[in-house]
């Protein structure tokens, strides 16, 4: 008889695979916890912290945590989701989100999970980073002023494109979006259109030139209903069908 | 006999009213609630002068000395009060100018801007200081309630409204939660 392997998250038994991590058997059940900076495409970041899980009283990021038999995971309790809140504001803090003229407003990962978790203000005061834009390119205009510094972008580039063209740069509040150029500019990079890596930024800071405020407001991604139903989706991912949520392989 | 109402002050600060008229927005639904509430000062009254209020809404961040000195007449007045919209919450579109200087976004204005004719920066008596900084009034004083959104939409105001009404902690669904 082989042994069966499975946790449970919040009560519900969640069956995975060896090398799983919580988050990834999670996903593969069709359970959805909340997350940023994971992809299924790359290795897990472990930066956002939007993922965090209790297990036997201690928090860890269900993206990095591995999957083991007979685990208890709790992921939504007040009090976790109270953190949550604080990361999320801590991340609107830090940059300079304008949704009401952001490109993305409607089918933002970030602001979704705001949405989601209930958040009516940032909590901290704003820092109001000066933040520089980058128009170089013919294909795409970068606003760093919303880049939350998941490392989607890096990661996707190095291990799906095969270039380097975004990384991070710096600590702390210093941390910057830097992009690999002679002139650090995205129009000196190898950056092409169809890179991976320019299309999977979570919120609105790698920005395709064209095609912005089409979706009529009421038709956006998140404007009817929540992240945790939809599942991570970006804007040129909301043909794909938003049936079943979160086991929709069609999105991260 | 007529139930209490409700004292209810408004204001713009450094906000484009959008605000306000999403709080007209509510349509008929103003008609019943109208019973219950009485404007204090308000761009829809024109009372100048704030009394005591049961409830602040209060539209626009912090863009100059006037601004500043209103908020405070609201806190002082106002048993509960609301940041109403973006510009209040975190400086909305209004503190974008905060990524540049402020003599370089005066400059750019009224000595360097395209077509301006007879250049100078305005010094009037009359007009308030602008601040270095657009900033959120929850920056300033202490905020009770925040109604996201630019504008918020109508459903959300008669939610805070309600509530105070009820004596009850506001709600809003997700349809209700908006950052735009
Ligand atoms: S990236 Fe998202 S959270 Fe930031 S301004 Fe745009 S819509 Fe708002
Ligand atoms: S540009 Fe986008 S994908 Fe890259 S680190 Fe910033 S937020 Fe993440
Ligand atoms: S939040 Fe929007 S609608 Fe309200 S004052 Fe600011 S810009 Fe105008
Ligand atoms: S998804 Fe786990 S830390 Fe970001």
């Amino acid at each position: 008889m082989t042994e069966k392997r499975s946790f449970t998250l919040d009560q519900q038994e969640i069956p995975f695979q060896p090398g799983d991590s919580i988050l990834q058997a999670a996903q593969r059940a069709g359970v959805y916890v909340p997350h940023l900076c994971f992809h299924p495409d790359f290795s897990a970041n472990g930066s956002c912290r939007l993922c965090v899980v209790s297990i036997a009283g201690k928090t860890v990021a269900a993206c990095h945590y591995p999957a083991r038999s007979g685990l208890q995971v709790t992921m939504n309790n007040s009090r976790l989701q109270q953190q949550r809140l604080r990361l999320l504001q801590l991340l609107f803090a830090e940059g300079n989100h304008f949704c009401p003229s952001c490109e993305v407003s409607g089918s933002c990962q970030l602001q979704a999970l705001a949405y989601d978790l209930g958040m009516t203000h940032y909590h901290y005061d704003p820092f109001y980073p000066q933040r520089p834009r980058d128009g170089s390119h013919p294909d795409f205009f970068i606003d760093t002023d919303r880049c939350i510094f998941c490392d989607l972008c890096g990661r996707a580039g190095t291990e799906q494109d095969h270039k380097p063209v975004y990384r991070l740069g710096g600590r702390g509040e210093q941390t910057r979006l830097l992009i690999y150029s002679a002139s650090g500019k995205l129009g000196d990079s190898r950056a092409a259109a169809d890179d991976k890596a320019a299309h999977v930024c979570p919120v609105g800071c790698i920005l395709p030139r064209e095609g912005h405020y089409r979706d009529p407001i009421g038709e956006r991604v998140y404007d009817a209903s929540p992240i945790h139903w939809v599942g991570n989706r970006r804007r040129d991912q909301h043909a794909a069908p938003a049936a079943d949520s979160a086991g929709d392989p069609s999105h991260d | 006999m007529t139930e209490p109402r409700v004292k209810v002050a408004t204001c713009s600060l450094a906000g484009c009213f959008g605000c306000h008229m999403s709080f007209l927005d509510m349509d008929e639904a103003i008609v019943p609630l109208i019973q219950r509430i009485e404007f204090d000062r308000s761009p829809l009254t024109d009372i100048k002068q704030i009394g005591r209020c049961d409830i602040g809404l209060v539209e626009g961040g912090l863009c100059n000395t006037e601004n500043r000195e209103v908020l405070h007449q609201f806190r002082a007045h106002c048993n509960i009060l609301v940041a109403v919209g973006a510009c209040a919450i975190n400086g909305g579109v209004p503190a974008m100018r905060n990524h540049y200087p402020l003599a370089e976004c005066l400059a750019e204005s009224y000595l360097n801007g395209v077509n301006v004719v007879n250049p100078q920066i305005p010094r009037d008596a009359e007009l308030p200081p602008l601040l270095e900084q657009v900033i959120p009034i929850g920056q300033e004083v202490r905020v009770d309630y925040f109604l996201p959104g630019c504008p918020p939409p109508a459903a959300a105001f008669m939610e805070i409204v309600s509530a105070v009404l009820e004596q009850r902690e506001p709600q809003l669904e997700y349809q209700q939660r908006r950052f735009d």
